[in-house]
């Protein structure tokens, strides 16, 4: 799972069937500190109520499609969750 | 399968139901000489890795699921072994002990 920044929405009237009441937002993949990576925005499901500007993490490939209700749809980035923090901490400071 | 890296410890509150309760790691996966820096993904771990640990991930949502005995999911990055020893080139034998 890749670390991103929502950057916009995604507006379509008409999609797939499959894709009906789902959220499409722009995001681009960034480092865990958010900065951006620099890799070429792109569109995923939001399956958590994700806000533009936010930190989230994304999974891409086969597994964003299984996430919806119905699995035969064509997604291929999905958003999975919100990031709080990220601890980088040194293997002595971990408990 | 890759060998990574743990280098930290990712908190999100709110995620989808296939991932409440699961530890979520920072991995670095290790680099390669003359190719660029790897990216820093995240991973679900189910094996009871920390921070610093060389292990082992998997990257397909068919191995996560099985792993974390739930039907297919948006999972797919998980950790599946923490290294104790590689032999090979380049490779520096035991990891140090804790």
């Amino acid at each position: 799972m890749l670390f991103a920044r929502v950057i916009g929405t995604v507006v379509c009237t008409e999609k797939v069937p499959a894709w009906r009441g789902q959220r499409l937002l722009l995001v681009e993949t960034t480092d865990p500190a958010g900065t951006p990576a620099g890799g070429r925005p792109f569109a995923a499901i939001d399956l958590v109520s994700a806000a533009p500007g936010q930190l989230v993490f994304v999974v891409r490939g086969r597994e964003a499609a299984v996430a919806l209700a119905n699995p035969e749809n064509p997604a291929d980035a999905a958003i999975v969750g919100l990031i709080d923090d990220v601890y980088r901490e040194s293997p002595e400071g971990a408990d | 399968m890759f060998l990574a890296r743990v280098s930290g410890v990712v908190v999100a509150t709110v995620k989808h139901p296939h991932l409440v309760g699961r530890k979520l790691l920072l991995v670095t996966p290790e680099p390669t000489p003359g190719r660029p820096a790897p990216v820093e993904v995240i991973a679900v771990d189910s094996v009871d890795a920390g921070v610093g640990d060389r292990v082992v991930v998997a990257d397909e949502g068919n191995t996560a699921a099985q792993v974390l005995g739930m039907p297919r999911g948006p999972v797919r990055t998980i950790i599946v072994g923490i290294v104790d020893h590689v032999d090979g080139p380049g490779q520096d034998g035991p990891e140090p002990g804790p």
